[in-house]
């Protein structure tokens, strides 16, 4: 094998890009190869020496400079992966260079040039946003911020300047929001309808939302708050925003939110504001202990739940997501029948961060404690690439697996090899995934889940067993994926295929218990 | 104060992941993307010095 | 900083400059002595010299009468017989090497409010240059020849007429297709059309070489001449406190440096760049030398890369692949400048001001450094242009130069 680096000097491209570029080109060099095109910045050609990619042309090269790093077997094999890299990237910004009316080289050029009310989606690395943002805000923009890695004390400074100048500051770490039925970040094709959310999770809402849609009902606005908002240090600054505008919205007229339990204060503010709106409200407090009406608010605990109650209050009726549960047993019993004495646990494989608490939730409720790398209990804690111990939840969105890869929305095949391996532990009884399709996401997401399961049972059946996998498509029915031709490919290699992430959860408990 | 954005005509403008931009168009809705490059080469203290000058120019016209 | 900035272009945008003689370095540089030899770019000593600008000193050498041969001049420099310095530091500048001495004709420009002056030495025209390292004897003939014939023959219509106002000439010439910087034709051409008559008067027995001189093949001749008044609107820019605006950019073949008019008389320096360009026949990019220069002042004042959108028939002469490339490289400058001189006009841009006055804070901020078009000199001593093309500037001199206004301003 062969290590070979070539720098292209000060050329930017952004993270993800080249995430997702590498993963392509490392399809070029081979099984043993591998193949990685980053930024040369201290933490990348660190990343890039430890995965031992890195020769001394790509040490000397600086952080404006672009690094393809080869390990193929043969020189030619590793230029002609980086002809590949370099078609796609050229044919990317020719692409973009062909569209000129639409790029702006500046913040502030775009600002100008932008007609009408400014909605800006910031994906940068997280340690350059804020600046950008703030830019952004002074410019009277309206801004989804996707990035992590934002400072809490930028947070609350850029929450506080978009406050004080009346503007939405969504997120960091905001994944989704549909502003004027215009998805951003992860978002789905929705109807319009009266039904307004704000959320602190991205997925969450993905599920909430999607599941409103497929069940008839309709979305007036969707907001991101990011997963710290409603955090005591944060104090809810954007919930509060995003709830004022939705009451004083006409087109609105149901209000849902949906988050974690926040600290009591912060919660306490929440429920004072949304009990004057003057409007029905729907409140998931995901994992939170209560389930009760208390004036104009339903409080709810999955999101499904959320999704059924926003539906009736909108007077949707009839939606069979509840019913669907009496079924749930007799399916559980079949599965059973597959499965050998010894496997009895179940393991929860999941993209979406917010679909994986959920599980986790509802698997704890009927199962008792479950490992994971998003548990609070720190003696369920395990970390993301500790092998799983008994029932196991992992979030795969954990930066543990994503540090220099593209997230698992993006590019699911980072569960594959996990996947795999937890089918083969003789103790797994249930390999529990979800697939997230729309804008942003994979555009065949349940092919490449398919193809790890049919990889998976065809290893099982030579070790002379299966196991059950249980799955369901966060997405909407009218998402460019095609939701029935997703279920479908999933239900083509022996999958169960459940309508919501709550009830693919409840029956994987129901099979292992 | 308020910058109103429900139910407005809207122009998306977009920083960071092509991906996104893409989308966006996709749906037909008008979205400008910022063509953004590393701040001073992603230099700490020159980004810092960037920053003071920007916030000495605002105070100079507040002042 | 906005204030500073804000002042320090307004006194950029504010010369007016006029060609006012043409006389010999020594009577017009304060304080130059018969062995300082003045050179382009920031400072550097005679061994680390690139080929080109040692060439360039033998033939200076041979000039002034220091050496006989270029090797005897080489000794002498050696031996440290004279001493050298920035062309910058005299209020003057020259292309490419840039060597200025005793004996040279200077072009002196003067603001007509101030009266301040700046200057420039001599195009030689084609076939000879000492701006390239030449040192033959056609070289050395036609140095006595500007000394001798062409200079006081300058001085005498100069004088006469009251000086040549240039800012006029500069922007007639931006409206019939030129730079500036690497395309003078028009301007050289308005200086046949408007004062041949008066050379032509003034010198009868001198007219025929002069005008052929000017006129045949040396569409460059205007040059020196705009560099001196761009040296002069980037002096008067100089010296206001805090502000980052660069007052000069130039290259000695080994580095480039900048100045910035908050720390007036301080180079900033990172290494010359390598001149991307189309070369004339039997040459390539292994004969090329690193850029090289004082002639960067146009683009300091907003000619050259900064105003090529007013030149498309520049760009295949600079081997750029078409003409949306000097579109692009004028939109890039807009964006590290300050102003837009209301004098100095694109047509093709709707009349749109160039982009004058680059500030050292936007070129860190926005990572677009200057572009210049250039020339390109042979790597070897003894030879002439080997080429043309455009040159990019690394980012290390203005990184530099921000990180000592910070310091400067307490930050």
């Amino acid at each position: 094998m062969i290590i070979k680096n070539i720098v292209q000097k000060n050329s930017y491209y952004d993270s993800a890009t080249l995430m997702l570029l590498s993963s392509q080109v490392a399809k070029e060099v081979g099984p043993d190869g591998d193949a990685a095109v980053m930024m040369g910045s201290d933490m990348n050609r660190e990343i890039l020496e430890k995965s031992g990619l890195l020769a001394d042309e790509g040490r000397a090269a600086g952080p404006n400079d672009l690094i393809f790093a080869f390990r193929a077997a043969t020189e030619a094999e590793a230029d002609a992966a980086y002809a590949a890299a370099q078609e796609t990237l050229n044919s990317r910004s020719a692409k973009m260079r062909s569209e000129e009316n639409v790029m702006a080289h500046s913040v502030e050029e775009a600002a100008e040039r932008a007609e009408g009310a400014k909605m800006a989606v910031v994906s940068l690395p997280g340690q350059y946003a804020a600046r950008e943002v703030k830019k952004l805000l002074k410019a009277d923009c309206h801004v989804l911020l996707f990035s992590d890695n934002v400072s809490l004390q930028d947070e609350i400074a850029l929450k506080k300047l978009a406050v004080e100048r009346g503007l939405l500051m969504m997120g960091p770490d905001c994944g989704t929001a549909v502003v004027n039925g215009v998805g951003l970040g992860f978002a789905n094709t929705l109807r319009r309808g009266p039904i307004g959310i704000a959320a602190g999770s991205g997925t969450g809402l993905q599920e909430v939302m999607t599941l409103i849609h497929n069940y008839g009902g309709g979305i007036s606005q969707a907001l991101g708050t990011g997963g710290r908002d409603l955090s005591g240090a944060v104090g809810g600054l954007m919930m509060e925003q995003c709830i004022r505008l939705l009451a004083e919205d006409p087109k609105t007229e149901i209000v849902v939110v949906i988050s974690k339990p926040p600290e009591k204060p912060v919660a306490d503010r929440m429920m004072a504001q949304l009990s004057g709106i003057g409007k029905p409200a729907v409140v998931c407090f995901l994992g939170g202990d209560q389930e009760e009406v208390i004036g104009n608010i339903h409080v709810v605990r999955t999101l499904e739940d959320t999704a059924c109650e926003a539906l009736a209050l909108a007077g949707v009726a009839g939606n069979p997501l509840k019913a669907a549960y009496e079924s749930l047993p007799d399916i559980a019993e079949t599965c059973r029948a597959k499965l050998t004495d010894g496997q009895k646990y179940v393991r929860g494989l999941f993209c979406g961060g917010t679909l994986a608490y959920e599980a986790m939730l509802i698997l704890s409720d009927k199962l008792g404690g479950i490992h994971s790398n998003i548990s609070h209990d720190p003696d369920l804690l395990i970390a993301g690439t500790d092998a799983s111990v008994a029932h196991t939840v992992l979030d795969l969105g954990d930066d543990a697996f994503t540090v220099g890869r593209p997230h698992p929305m993006i590019e699911p095949a980072l569960r594959a090899e996990r996947l795999v391996q937890e089918a083969l532990d003789p103790e797994t009884a249930v390999v529990l995934i979800d697939v997230e399709t729309g804008y942003g996401s994979h555009e065949d997401p349940a092919g490449v889940a398919a193809e790890e399961i049919a990889e998976a049972r065809k290893k099982l059946a030579e070790a002379g067993r299966d196991v059950v996998f249980v799955c369901s498509v966060c997405g909407s029915v009218d998402d460019f994926q095609g939701y029935a031709a997703q279920e479908d490919k999933l239900r083509s290699v022996g999958a169960v295929v459940l309508e919501s992430n709550a009830q693919a959860s409840t029956l994987a408990a129901l099979i292992a218990r | 104060m308020e910058k109103k954005l429900f139910d407005e005509p809207m122009t998306v403008i977009n920083l960071g992941l092509p991906g996104f931009f893409d989308s966006v168009k996709g749906q037909g809705a008008p979205c400008i993307h910022v063509d953004w490059k590393l701040p001073a080469g992603g230099d700490v203290r020159l980004l810092e010095i960037l920053d003071r000058l920007h916030e000495m120019e605002e105070a100079e016209q507040n002042a | 900083m906005r204030k500073a900035n804000e002042e320090a272009v307004r006194r950029l945008m504010s010369a007016d400059p006029v060609l006012v003689d043409c006389r010999p370095a020594h009577e017009v540089l304060p304080g130059l002595s018969r062995n300082t030899f003045l050179h382009a770019g920031p400072p550097i000593a005679f061994e680390d010299m690139c080929p080109p600008m040692q060439g360039a000193v033998y033939c200076a050498m041979m000039n002034e009468g220091f050496a006989e041969t270029p090797e005897e001049a080489r000794e002498k420099a050696l031996a440290g017989v004279v001493t050298f310095e920035p062309c910058h530091g005299y209020g003057a500048v020259g292309p490419m090497t840039g060597l200025t001495t005793w004996s040279m004709p200077m072009w002196v420009v003067e603001d007509r409010n101030t009266h301040r002056r700046s200057f420039a030495n001599l195009s030689e025209g084609v076939g000879v240059g000492l701006r390239f390292g030449d040192y033959s004897p056609e070289t050395l003939k036609r140095l006595t020849w500007l000394a001798e014939v062409f200079a006081p023959v300058m001085s005498k219509i100069l004088r006469e007429m009251g000086g040549i106002d240039l800012a006029p000439m500069m922007a007639q010439g931006l409206a019939m297709g030129d730079e500036l910087h690497m395309r003078n034709h028009a301007g050289t051409a308005l200086f046949v059309k408007n004062y041949g008559w008066r050379i032509a008067a003034a010198a009868p027995e001198h007219a025929e070489e002069i005008l052929k001189f000017i006129g045949v093949g040396h569409d460059q001749f205007f040059l020196n001449i705009a560099m001196a008044a761009n040296k002069l609107a980037a002096d008067m820019a100089d010296g206001v406190p805090g502000s980052s605006l660069v007052t000069a950019i130039a290259r000695n073949g080994v580095e480039v440096g900048i100045r910035i008019s908050g720390l007036p008389g301080r180079w900033f320096t990172g290494p010359a760049p390598e001149v991307k360009g189309l070369y004339f026949p039997g040459f390539t990019a292994a004969d090329a030398n690193r850029d090289i220069g004082d002639s960067a002042i146009m683009e300091t004042g907003g000619f050259g890369g900064c105003a090529m959108a007013t030149a498309p028939a520049i760009v295949k002469f600079l081997g750029a692949d078409g003409v949306h490339v000097a579109r692009e490289t004028t939109d890039a400058m807009y964006r590290i400048t300050l102003a837009e001189h209301p004098r100095y006009q694109i047509p093709a841009l709707d009349f749109r001001g160039v982009p004058c006055g680059i500030d050292c804070a936007k070129v860190v901020e926005t990572g677009i450094t200057p572009v210049l078009n250039t020339a390109i000199a042979s790597n070897r001593a003894g030879q002439k242009m080997v080429g043309a093309g455009m040159s990019v500037l690394p980012m290390e001199p203005f990184a530099k130069a921000l990180l000592a206004l910070a310091e400067e301003l307490g930050i």
